[in-house]
């Protein structure tokens, strides 16, 4: 008789085949938007949904991150003596890593999850089953729309929190700890370069797919009840965050070290 | 003309179906019964190509359809099709009459008034005037049920599907629901397929009754050859009493 696999080695062959269904998932995801066949009015919905919904609460997090950052980094520069750059070091840490990040994070907890549970209590309900008997794949109808979405509003929503956070930095540095608001503000345009900021949000359309995609491969994969949905939705946010943090090292790693300005 | 031969599919390490071989004629409602996890849905989901079966051919009019590969062509055969979901599985953000008519609304070019109207249509046949305007969630369970019948019936299609169509219903709903697919199979005429384990819903529709059991056919006949079965499990499962294997459960 067959040994029965350790606990570690089914774990491990699940991983795999998870890993396995999203590729395929994601191909399917490829084979749609390259023949075109995007349902544009559910596009259109979800664009709102993921942008103008998740704006208050990402502009939120981005004036608080910019005006923590510069708190913390003026108060270390000003004792050595570099207050004339606390302006540009605020505005390129914001741009390069704190912006995009923040702002991944915050839909990631809003709408990757809010995307898995309505996916997920579709599938639970048959909805995803009816879409199918209907001729209504669930990939055009429901999960390339809101791929599409993300790809396109993450960055969106990325550089109006960087705008808000060097706001608040700047307000911050000025206002509470007395730095002069043109040496600021050329430090800012001494230091942070248009190329940084696309760079960025090339970095937040890519949260934008992991996130969505995520969310949706979760969804289509919830198990039975309110319970499996319930599951659903806590690994599509943890999944997500990990392969936010991960792949944001190596995104800048690329992106701002291998590709820099000579 | 639906012929299933040889199927076998399994979900992980359960197999559900271990070799069913069935032909569902035309002008037929065959009820489809057995206990629960005897593979009852799963092959009304094989019908409709939801996923493929591990072994086995299904030939509908003739055409394999565990050939088919393209989404085109998938999608096309699916349109033939109409099922009726346990769950009625309405669209809770779209009006009932949208939901009838979905697939026109998805699928075609016509105008939204003239899908208005073959939705209203089919409301009616379903017995459902007036309630076209409405959304799902103000409408009873029965009655989200017979909107589930009406979306089936939109394209007029040749095969007709119910997963246990009357399944947590009042008995006097379940009778309007077991009356609906009744006239419906007169006047459409195809091959309906009824998963169920209500007895008065196998009893009030069936032509053909056939049990699974353990993942194969354990009889097939009439109502009264069913109940007059050699086989003391479909006699015992016709009569409401335990079935073997549930007996320690």
């Amino acid at each position: 008789m067959a040994a029965t696999p350790s606990k570690s080695t089914q774990s491990f062959v699940s991983a795999v085949e998870a890993v396995g269904e999203y590729t395929l998932f994601i191909r399917d995801a490829l084979m749609y938007l390259l023949k075109g066949r995007i349902h544009w009015r559910n596009t259109l919905q979800q664009l709102a949904f993921i942008g103008t919904d998740s704006l208050p609460i990402v502009l939120v997090t981005g004036l608080a991150v910019g005006m923590v950052f510069c708190l913390q980094v003026s108060g270390v520069m000003i004792k050595y003596g570099s207050a004339s750059v606390v302006g540009g070091v605020t505005a390129m840490s914001l741009a390069r890593e704190l912006t995009p990040s923040f702002t991944a994070v915050v839909v990631a907890g809003r709408v990757g999850a809010a995307i898995t549970a309505e996916i997920g209590s579709m599938k639970v309900t048959e909805q995803l089953d009816a879409l199918t008997a209907m001729a209504v794949p669930p990939m055009y109808y429901l999960l390339l729309p809101r791929i599409i979405s993300a790809c396109i509003m993450l960055p969106l929503l990325t550089i109006l929190a960087l705008a808000i956070g060097l706001i608040g930095g700047t307000f911050v540095g000025v206002g509470s700890q007395g730095l002069v608001l043109t040496v600021f503000i050329d430090s800012i345009k001494s230091l942070l370069y248009i190329e940084d900021v696309l760079k960025a949000l090339l970095k937040s359309a890519f949260f934008g797919f992991v996130i969505a995609s995520i969310a949706c491969f979760q969804g289509v994969n919830t198990g039975q009840g309110a319970r499996g949905v319930g599951e659903a939705t806590t690994r599509s946010v943890v999944t997500s965050l990990i392969c936010i943090f991960v792949s944001n090292y190596f995104l800048s790693f690329i992106l701002f070290n291998v590709l820099a300005r000579k | 003309m639906i012929e299933v031969s040889n199927l076998h599919k399994s979900f992980g390490s359960k197999q559900v179906l271990r070799g069913i071989d069935f032909t569902f004629k035309e002008g037929q409602t065959t009820v489809v019964i057995g206990p629960s996890g005897c593979g009852k849905s799963t092959i009304l989901r094989l019908i409709l190509r939801l996923f493929k079966p591990d072994q086995g051919s299904i030939s509908v009019n003739g055409t394999s359809i565990v050939d088919l590969k393209s989404q085109e062509e998938l999608d096309a055969y699916r349109s033939q099709i109409g099922i009726v979901f346990q769950s009625a599985a309405l669209f809770d953000s779209l009006k009932v009459w949208e939901n009838v008519g979905f697939m026109f609304l998805e699928n075609s070019k016509m105008s939204k008034a003239e899908i208005k109207h073959i939705a209203e249509e089919k409301l009616a046949l379903v017995g459902l005037d007036g309630t076209a305007d409405l959304f799902p969630s103000e409408l009873s369970g029965g009655m989200q049920k017979r909107v589930g019948i009406a979306r089936a019936i939109a394209r007029d299609p040749q095969i007709l599907l119910y997963d246990e169509p009357t399944t947590g219903l009042d008995p006097v709903t379940s009778t309007v629901i077991e009356d609906l697919i009744s006239s419906l199979q007169k006047r459409i005429g195809g091959i309906s397929i009824v998963v169920t384990h209500q007895l008065s819903t196998i009893f009030r529709t069936a032509d053909l009754i056939t049990m699974f059991y353990e993942g194969r056919i354990l009889d097939t006949g009439t109502v009264e050859e069913m109940k007059n079965s050699a086989n003391v499990t479909v006699r015992n499962f016709l009569e409401g009493k335990v079935v073997s294997d549930e007996r320690n459960v």
